[in-house]
């Protein structure tokens, strides 16, 4: 055996010698970066995303009028990378990325950690140095694939033009099957250039993937068992059932048990919010009724989710008295962070459709439980404790959660809802109706500020795709986070995505203001931005109107009840160019319902001073460990988290 | 659920064998994941097996029994790792190599020469001032040793890690599906 040369050692060719030149003589004739484009046309990618670069170059060349994607020119790498989980999640597909080495390459680490927590499917394609100069610090180097290790589905370094094809059609697979996932290519430009004979279609070689996607019959069973049981279930559904495309199954599921269906953030929309069996999101910033439905279920139907914190709260706490049935693609993801009485590990859609036949055949038998008095329970937490604002603000400007209401008031049904992170994203998650799935994309897990433009963008660029264009995309994006990604406008107005934004402009970093506010005695340390402040003295950058008129779209701003409703008026009626409208609100408005992170969800306040669940009169089933308040019982609690956040 | 430090002074010995392709970079990645859970390795070793296209990684680490669980199915999340068994202490066969450095003259060497013989281990390398032993065997034997010779003053210690393979005809590497992973 030959061994290893320097250059073996980095590559991803095993370190055995070459058998023999036999895949040299089948195929076409062509370079790798020919063949890379020939590969993502074979795959049928349609839209690609990217920037440029030296070390990409030979790709970039191989792109032509006739090549069969568009390709959108995006003006930084995190753009092109949430352009494309926006377009991943608009349509279905997989998002992919074309970018340089080095910077290129490092300015996607964000958007593949953010797509790796949110399972979107994501193909990032980076050029790297020539094999020659790995290792040597040359220009542009960056370990991409190392760097990357911790937070992609999987990664190569390809340092062979002949590998390139069997590559992308593997990391095309990967990212699309099981979990979804980001995958990382990274292509020297020794690969690039080098000589190599292509053919399609391409051998998979994947030893070790082999995703589970059908449930065990004796689960299936075990899990009807405690539905026959439990005279409080709750569906509580994540991200992962709208991956998996499963809507109409949970919807089912929902209809046959009778149970309320409370969603994870990324989930809202799955079933429409028009059904009644919908309460809303659950968890910190969750609907009062969906935070307490999993508080005092007896048995919680974790659907694609996986107990994130923000939904869970003090995990030793969360739905204390519910035994756990856990539908979930990702076995590791089973007993992670609570053990469940029945793991089910499969696809969601594939799951739910078995589960619901047995459930049909067991209530065949034995009939099913009474939900009734579970029922009137949440009903009387819906009455008790809806969805609440001020609408008008204590000087004058627009109340924040009017105005998503306004626009969701306002929108096409079949518009497409974008955020930021912040205060905005709460309030959209919580005040919009949504009546379709696939129809809210927002950055959950890894809360990136700035992921709101470029994936409106991305989400705008399959609209056109799948939808002629006809489903709208809204952009509800704070002030804060939209400066983080602002530069995308451009890419919008020359790719012709005609996005809709609407900036809920208070000049602070709300949701960190609003910490600030109840755990950090109002010092509100760095988080004015004094980009819309109402007094004439004060200074206004940037000026949000101005900065849409140098990028050529449209720029309202709007300062009250009247200007807001005729500036979203005229914003649903202009499609040929993006539009931008300023809405000033007001700076200390907050979000509600909260929980304190790291307390436990029966702490719930749905306005500052209500905290229902504390209270014995609420509910039947309490809790052992819960104390009576005080009356500053919130306030008290809220700053002992103090010191455990941040 | 979570418990970290995933390792803590009483937690159980736990000895985890690992097939995975024999490719560049899959080390990292299964170390990576070992870090990052707050795990503390006691030992590692990788190495090809009789199958070229497979290479065999052992870990032991004092570990409790819920991380142990989670790091596995990562593991298993890895696309080069072909299979993963904690491997029952009673059920397998686990040794380590150690080259132990001794201080020993002409008044104590036929002392150590002594522990040499008792223990079945060799002599490498002699010295007029230091003895060099190599021993294989269990980790109780080779702390055994080690308790020994401490009084005549270590000067140098390496020791390999564990490697083990269960009792018995089979293999490991049979429950990996499909056979040679060739063609790259």
């Amino acid at each position: 055996m030959v061994s290893p040369t320097p250059l073996q050692a980095f590559s991803a060719v095993p370190k055995a010698p070459k058998t023999s030149k036999q895949t040299l003589v089948d195929g076409e004739k062509m370079t790798g970066a020919q063949a890379l484009i020939r590969t993502l046309e074979d795959l049928g990618v349609q839209d690609v995303f990217g920037i440029p670069g030296g070390a990409i170059l030979p790709v970039y060349h191989q792109i032509h009028d006739d090549t069969k994607f568009r390709f959108v020119l995006m003006r930084h790498e995190q753009g092109a990378g949430h352009a494309a989980e926006g377009y991943a999640v608009a349509t279905g597909r997989v998002g992919v990325c074309i970018v340089t080495s080095g910077p290129g390459a490092t300015n996607m680490v964000t958007p593949i950690a953010d797509a790796n927590m949110d399972s979107v499917p994501l193909v990032v394609i980076s050029g790297q140095v020539g094999v020659d100069s790995i290792g040597t610090d040359a220009f542009q180097e960056a370990d991409t694939v190392g760097i990357t290790y911790p937070v992609v589905k999987h990664s190569y370094l390809v340092t062979d033009a002949q590998d390139i094809p069997r590559v992308l059609a593997e990391a095309h697979y990967i990212a699309r099957t099981g979990r979804p996932g980001p995958v990382v290519v990274d292509i020297t430009k020794t690969a690039q250039v080098g000589d190599m004979y292509y053919s399609w279609p391409q051998k998979l070689l994947l030893p070790g993937y082999n995703p589970t996607t059908k449930p065990h019959g004796h689960v299936l069973r075990e899990a009807v068992k405690l539905f026959e049981q439990s005279y409080r279930p709750v569906l509580y559904v994540g991200g992962g059932a709208v991956r998996s495309n499963a809507g109409a199954q949970v919807k089912e599921l929902a209809d046959l048990t009778d149970s309320p269906i409370v969603t994870t953030l990324p989930a809202r929309g799955i079933v429409p919010d028009s059904d009644p069996k919908v309460l809303g999101m659950l968890g910190m910033h969750g609907t009062l009724a969906a935070t307490a439905a999993a508080q005092k279920c007896d048995l919680l139907v974790a659907i694609g989710a996986r107990f994130d914190d923000r939904v869970t709260g003090k995990m030793e706490a969360f739905a204390p008295a519910a035994r756990v049935v856990h539908i979930d693609i990702d076995p590791a993801e089973i007993g992670k962070r609570r053990q469940p009485d029945v793991p089910i590990v499969g696809d969601v859609a594939e799951v739910l459709n078995a589960l619901n036949a047995e459930i049909k055949r067991g209530q065949a038998i034995h009939g099913k439980p009474s939900l009734k008095p579970w029922w009137n329970l949440i009903n009387s937490w819906r009455e008790k404790y809806p969805m609440k604002y001020d609408e008008t603000t204590p000087d004058g400007t627009l109340s924040p959660q009017w105005v998503v209401e306004e626009l969701s008031r306002q929108a096409s049904p079949s518009t497409i809802w974008v955020s930021g992170v912040g205060q905005h994203q709460m309030w959209a998650s919580q005040l919009i109706d949504f009546e379709n799935p696939h129809s809210w994309i927002s950055s959950g897990g890894l809360g990136t500020m700035g992921f709101g433009l470029p994936a409106a963008i991305g989400a705008r660029v399959g609209s056109a795709r799948d939808f002629g264009g006809k489903k709208p995309v809204w952009l509800i994006d704070g002030d804060g986070s939209f400066q983080m990604t602002s530069e995308e406008l451009a890419a919008a107005f020359v790719d012709n995505a005609p996005v809709k934004i609407a900036i809920l402009n208070n000049s602070v970093y709300g949701m960190v203001r609003q910490w600030q506010t109840l755990f950090y005695d109002k010092h509100y340390s760095q988080t004015s931005i004094q980009d819309g402040e109402n007094t004439e003295d004060i200074i206004n950058v940037p000026d949000f109107v101005k900065l849409a008129d140098a990028y050529g779209c449209v720029g309202i701003r709007a300062t009250t009840q009247d200007e807001a409703k005729a500036a979203i008026k005229r914003a649903n009626e202009i499609n040929d160019r993006p539009v931008l409208i300023d809405f000033r609100v007001y700076k200390d408005a907050m979000v509600w319902p909260m929980v304190a992170a790291g307390q436990s969800n029966d702490t719930v306040t749905y306005m500052p001073g209500v905290q229902p669940l504390l209270h014995h009169d609420s509910t039947d089933h309490i809790a052992d460990d819960d104390q009576p308040q005080d009356d500053n019982g919130s306030e008290a609690k809220a700053d002992n988290t103090a010191t455990a956040e941040n | 659920m979570a418990i970290y430090p995933a390792s803590t002074p009483h937690s159980e010995r736990h000895t985890l064998s690992v097939l995975v392709e024999n490719r560049p970079g899959v080390l990292a990645r299964i170390a990576g994941l070992f870090a990052r859970r707050a795990f503390n390795i006691n030992s590692l070793s990788v190495s090809p097996t009789e199958r070229p296209d497979i290479s065999r990684v052992t870990v032991t680490a004092d570990v409790e029994q819920v991380p142990l669980e989670q790091i596995i199915k990562q593991l298993n999340k890895l696309l080069h790792v072909l299979k993963i068994v904690d491997l029952d202490n009673t059920d397998a066969v686990q040794r380590e190599l150690v080259l132990i450095k001794v201080a020993a003259n002409e008044t104590n060497r036929s002392d150590v020469l002594e522990i040499v013989r008792l223990f079945r281990v060799r002599v490498v390398d002699v010295h007029p001032e230091s003895l060099t032993i190599e021993a294989t065997g269990d980790e109780g034997k080779i702390d055994a040793l080690l308790g020994l010779l401490d009084d005549f003053g270590v000067i140098e210690l390496v020791r390999s890690g564990a490697v083990a393979v269960t009792r018995g005809p089979h293999a490991l590497s049979e429950k990996v599906v499909g056979s040679e992973i060739t063609g790259r």
